[in-house]
This record gives C-alpha cells, structure tokens and sequence, in this order.
C-alpha cells in the first residue's frame, strides 16, 4: 500500500485530531479542583470514642423509614422482622458499624491484639464521583449542604457504583422498579434545622454534626492531642453544650477524609490504620475530575469535533463518486 | 444498471437457523423474567460489580464487533481505497446488527429504563457524564448505519433503486458515521477513567479513550477478515484474498500501534515491572497482549498474511484479543473490594447467547435476501 501526498495529509489530520485530544491528558495542573462550600455540613466520626453500640444503625432506619436487614440463614428459618441483621450496606442499610478485630482482641483502639469500630457510610464527597459519572442527575449535590442525594430521574444505569470510590450506593436487583439507596446525610431533617438521625442517636460522642469547616477543626483539635489528655468531647453536634469529658486515645496524626478524593464531608479519625478499618487509600484527585478534564478537553465548545466533521465530509465528498459501480476501480494496481 | 451486490437466495429455515431461533426463544423467556422480578433475578450482579456480562460482551465487544463498517468507511470513503468497496455493503450489514442490538440490549440492563430519555433531556442529561456522550453518539451512529445500509433494501424493493436524494447525500451520511464511532469507541475507554484506583494499573490510565479506539478499529478491520474468509467457507463462495491481503496489512501498523502506546503507558506510568508479579490479572494481561503480538507477527511475515488459513486465524485472534481486553478493562481488573466476587450466571449467559443468534439470524436471512454480498464475478475479477 503506497500513501501519496494527499493520503498522507488526511492521515496526518485525523492524527492530529485525536492527538489534540489527548495531548493534555497528562498534565495534571489542567486538572480543576472543587472546594466545600461555605456552608456545607458535615459529621466527623471519631473511631476512638465508637462503643459499638449500633444506636446510630437503629436511629437511620427509623429516621429514613427503612425495613430491617436479615442474613440468608435467618430468612431460611422464619427468622425475619425479629431483628436487624444485616452485616454490610444494602438498600435498606445506609449506614454500617463494622467491627475490626486482631488477636485476642483484649484491648480497644490497638492494632495489635485489639479491637475497633468503623461506621461506613457515604462520605459526601467535595467532588463526588458518583454526581460526575449519572447521565442523568440521577445524584446531585445539594449547592449549600453540599448533601449528594438520589432522585428518581436515575436510568438505573448503576454507573455510580462503578465510580465511587468508596463502594457505597446500593441498587435494588431484586425489584422490577429498583431505586438506588444510600446516606443522604437525613437531608429532610436537616432542611428543617435538626440534625442526622445518626449524630442524634449517639451515646459517645462519635459521631458529631455540624459545619463542615467546624467539624474540621475540631478534628484537628483532636488529632493535636496528647495521648491520656483531658479533652471535652461534644456529644451530638459540634457546639453541643452536652459534654463528655475523658482522656484521649493514641490518634493517628491524619483526617481521613480531608484530602480524599478530592475531600469528603464525612470525616473520620482513628488510632488504628485507615486501612485496616477498611477505608481505601486513595489519591487526593478525585477521578471525576480527571475523567471531566480529559472529557472537556476533547469536547471543548464542540470545537475539534466539528473541525473533524467538516474534514469527514469534505472527504467523503471528494470519494462519493466511487459509489457508482462503473467508477469502482476493480483491478488492482 | 447492474448491482455489484446480489442476494445469494437459498432456504431459511435451515437446522442452524432453528437451533438459533430456540436458543433466542429459552433468552426471550428470561428477559421476560429480567423484567418482572429484576435484574438479580436473572444476572450475578451485585452492587459490587453493577456491570457484567451484558454491558462488557452484548455493549462493548458487541459495538466492538461492529466496528467493521467504521474501519471500512474510515478507508474507502475518507482515504479514496476505493478498491475495498465489494467489502463494505457486508461490513455495514454486521455493524447494523452489532450496534442496534447492542443498543437495545441496554435496555435489558439498566435498571429504569422507562428514564432513558432523561439522557437526551436537557433538563437531566449531565454533560459531565461520559456516559452521555456515549449514549448520544451510539443511539445516532444506529439511525447512520440503517441509513447506511438502507440501499440493500431499496435495491430490492423499490423500483429505481435507492432515492436520488439518499445517494445525494450519502456522503455527509458517511462523514457522520466516520465521526460517532470516533467519539463514543474512545468514549467507552474513557468510562472506566472514574474508576481510578479500583481498576487495578495495567488496564488503568488516562490513555483508556485513545487505546479503546484503535483496538476498536483493529476489531473493525479484523471483523470483516473473519466475516469474509468465515462466509467464503459457510455460504460456499470464492475467496476476496487480495483485498483481505491489503486489509491484513493495516491490521498488522495498527496492532503495532496499539502496542506500542500500551506498552509506552506503563513504562511512562512505571507500572511495567506490575506485569511480572504472578497473579490471574497479570495471566489475562499477557494472554491479552499474547493475543496481539501473534498474529502482528503472523502479518508481518509476507508469505503467511496470504495465507487465508493464517489470515483467518489471526483475524480471531485479534477479536479474541480485543474482547479480552474489554473484558479485563470492565471486569477482571475491576476490584471494588471488600470482597465482592462476580461470575455471570448461566441465564445470564443464555440471554447473551440469545441475543448473538438474533444475529446470526439476522445475519442469514439478509444475505440470502438482500443484495449485501459481492457478486462473485467481482471477486474473480481482483
Ligand atoms: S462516597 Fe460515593 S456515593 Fe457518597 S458522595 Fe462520594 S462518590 Fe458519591
Ligand atoms: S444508577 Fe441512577 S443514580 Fe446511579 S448513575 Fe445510573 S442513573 Fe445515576
Ligand atoms: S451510635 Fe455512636 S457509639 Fe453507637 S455505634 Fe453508632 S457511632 Fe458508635
């Protein structure tokens, strides 16, 4: 096969199209970041001070209505609706404490032979991968909360459960008009001034509401402290005038949450490795943003599409004669 | 005026044709199923891993798959290879079937199909979500093809042949229908970008769209080898070797593109010492990249890419090879974690075969009715 002249351009010019497409795809700086807003809330779970007592689980369910879960083996036997037993996330659990435990499991808040909770939930992301990736505003994240909810605009599509990356929407697979289920921060109780049914439920103080610039310096605070300090931890919200006053744990000197994925609203604090609790390590970019540079660069104001288009159809223009049969070059060269 | 195409005739309702109707019947009745009790009823899925079997085979190798009629107007019409053009009426036809059913079996798979639309809606259609643009450019590139294809039927039913003002602007009809595939095959690669870390490094980067479109295009080329050389033996016609010949000479420059630019990524990102780790994902990496070495090798030897034996085998290697990395790029190396496992389930696996015979089917009946194939004095001809 020879190229002449002309060939060679086209080639060259459908070439540079997609090179121009993804020649920016390696420089991060393009790359936008988003930021909480001024009045976004949030709730700041602090794994130190979690007593496992699953009150935060109970209070979700009555706040959002939700049934109660069941294990096979319990629904097998006549078991359901006696109590809630579910071990993980699903559409009628949207908020989880899980246990993790080593060795002997003697002492709290220690890696090594110890034990500790962690409540998984929808983080509500600075930059939520699952609001980027819905073709269809089927998430959105509320403006001034900052609260990422569902709606039932969604196609059922189930790209937010391929794009979060903490693993937390839930589909409803058996139902032949499925909705998608996760913590909505109890957004309709917050609307009204109140507070998660979570944060309101907890004996301990380990889970607190409230701003989210306040809850994040709060963490600070507490990730600055000493281990055996005296320290007033508030109870429900982050001003709450109802106090509990102990000694600090070991923190780990890190936010979980501050910086991932581009940050997150939901913030955590452990003395026990995030990745042991079963947080993912994740890159302070949030994929969305990756994935909407590289997206708008390519479909920039439509440009390089277009410019490809017109170099498509002046093309084919020049080429359409071949169409009729008594100008098919039949032999070959 | 003679046509250059001609249907081939024959019986319909042959055995094949039966066996296919059946497998398409026993599918029909788990859709059915699908549709009143969910998509668990029928598929593995799990909020884990949402997406299985139907999007990565029936959506994207099935789009995949019909990428021959883009590679093929890619050629003829844009770069003046006039000489292909016998080859092309049957690489619509393919692409026609691949895309449309691909199209409709989406439906199958998304959850509230009812709101659909909602993506074409202004109102809701998020123009952050690649998705979107996918959905955009796939459902026109169908409306394209059909039109595409539309002269078969003319020429068959409509005295005059196909309308003066269809053939006027044919060429603008093929301008578009060079473009979608562009955009939505290197799309589909940029769908999986948002996954970020859960897709393990060697199917992860940025350079996912460029990498998705020229393996689509090589499945395109490599498609029509396999389509040509496969209906030769079936339908009992002679061989179209020296224009496959000059075909399997771009497939070998892309394969080596291809490669290059994978390759070239994960030395770039530092992850090539990933691919000596032992591990079931670096397994499917080097039988997927295996897959695409060979037969570029096998092409690039002159005496064996005229050997239609070879050329047949290389062009199935080179599908294979693209449906696994589609297939790794969605699904094996996917790890949501926390210990959520897939593997599709047997009706899920039914209806997937159901809908490959839908078109086999399809396949049948408009070569035996349509004017699709070369006239075989155009093939002796070359
Ligand atoms: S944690 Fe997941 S579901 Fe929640 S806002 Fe972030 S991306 Fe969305
Ligand atoms: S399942 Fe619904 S909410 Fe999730 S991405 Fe698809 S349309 Fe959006
Ligand atoms: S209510 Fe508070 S202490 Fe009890 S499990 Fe929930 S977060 Fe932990």
């Amino acid at each position: 096969m020879t190229l002449n002249r002309r060939d060679f351009f086209k080639v060259l010019s459908f070439g540079a199209a997609v090179a121009t497409g993804t020649n920016t795809l390696f420089s991060n700086t393009a790359i936008r970041k988003k930021f909480r807003t001024k009045d976004a809330v949030g709730i700041l779970y602090d794994a130190t001070l979690c007593i496992g007592c699953k009150a935060c689980e109970v209070a979700c369910k009555k706040v959002n209505g939700l049934p109660s879960d069941h294990s096979d083996w319990e629904t097998k036997h006549g078991l359901s609706n006696a109590w809630d037993s579910g071990s993980d996330l699903s559409t009628h659990t949207l908020n989880k404490i899980k246990l993790y435990q080593h060795g002997d499991a003697s002492v709290k808040n220690r890696s090594e032979n110890g034990f500790a909770f962690m409540k998984r939930a929808c983080m509500h992301c600075v930059d939520p991968a699952c609001v980027s990736a819905c073709p269809v505003s089927g998430f959105t994240k509320d403006p001034v909360t900052g609260i990422v909810s569902w709606n039932e605009s969604c196609c059922g599509c189930r790209y937010c459960e391929i794009a979060c990356p903490y693993s937390i929407p839930r589909f409803e697979y058996n139902k032949a008009i499925p909705e998608v289920f996760k913590c909505e921060m109890c957004s309709h109780v917050v609307e009204k001034g109140g507070i998660p049914g979570c944060c309101e439920s907890c004996p301990s103080g380990a889970s607190i509401f409230g701003n989210v610039y306040e809850i994040l310096k709060e963490a600070k605070r507490r990730i600055a402290l000493k281990p055996g300090e005296q320290y007033a931890y508030p109870i429900s919200t982050v001003h709450d005038t109802e106090i509990q006053v102990r000694s600090a744990e070991k923190y780990i000197h890190y936010i979980y949450g501050e910086k991932e994925a581009g940050g997150t609203q939901y913030l955590i604090l452990s003395a026990i490795p995030f990745e042991k609790l079963g947080l993912p390590k994740l890159p302070e970019t949030s994929a969305a943003a990756t994935t909407e540079t590289i997206q708008h660069t390519i479909y920039k104001g439509l440009i390089a599409p277009i410019a490809l288009l017109t170099g498509l159809v002046f093309a084919a223009h020049r080429s359409a004669g071949i169409e009729t049969p008594n100008e098919i070059q039949i032999n070959d060269e | 005026m003679m046509s250059e195409h001609r249907p081939i005739g024959g019986k319909i309702l042959t055995k094949p044709f039966l066996v296919l109707a059946l497998i398409a019947f026993i599918a029909f009745i788990l859709v059915v199923k699908r549709f009143l009790l969910g998509i668990g009823s029928v598929t593995n899925l799990n909020d884990g891993y949402p997406w299985g079997l139907w999007i990565v085979y029936d959506v994207l190798v099935g789009t995949a798959f019909g990428c021959g009629g883009y590679a093929m107007a890619l050629l003829v019409y844009i770069f003046n290879k006039g000489k292909y053009h016998p080859l092309i009426r049957p690489a619509i036809m393919t692409s026609v079937f691949g895309y449309t059913l691909a199209g409709a079996s989406i439906i199958l798979d998304v959850g509230r199909y009812w709101n659909l639309y909602n993506m074409f809606w202004p109102k809701y259609a998020n123009i952050n979500s690649v998705m979107v643009e996918v959905a955009i450019c796939v459902a026109s590139y169908v409306m394209i093809l059909w039109i595409e294809f539309s002269p078969s039927f003319f020429e068959n039913w409509r005295k005059g042949g196909t309308p003066k003002y269809i053939n006027k602007f044919m060429f603008v009809f093929i301008a578009i229908g060079v473009l979608l595939p562009t955009l939505h095959q290197s799309s589909l690669g940029t769908l999986m970008i948002i996954a970020g870390n859960r897709l393990f490094p060697l199917w992860q980067t940025n350079w996912l769209p460029l990498l998705f479109l020229i393996s689509a295009l090589t499945m395109g080329f490599g498609m029509i080898i396999f389509e040509s050389l496969f209906s030769s033996v079936i339908l009992n016609r002679p061989l179209e070797m020296s224009m496959l010949k000059k075909l399997s000479a771009i497939v070998s420059k892309l394969l080596l593109i291809f490669l290059i630019f994978r390759f070239g990524d994960l030395i770039w990102r530092n992850e090539i010492s990933t691919i000596f780790n032992p591990g079931f994902k670096q397994f499917m990496f080097f039988l997927e990249n295996a897959l695409i070495i060979l037969p570029m090798i096998v092409l690039f030897i002159r005496k064996q890419s005229e050997n239609p034996r070879s050329l047949f085998l290389t062009a199935a290697s080179i599908l294979i090879a693209g449906t696994l990395y589609r297939f790794n790029t969605y699904l094996v190396g996917f790890d949501p974690g926390y210990g959520w496992q897939y593997f599709p389930s047997i009706p899920e696996i039914v209806v997937t075969l159901g809908i490959i015979s839908v078109e086999l089917m399809a396949y049948l009946v408009f070569v035996k009715k349509l004017p699709v194939l070369p006239t075989v004095r155009q093939i002796e001809n070359n």
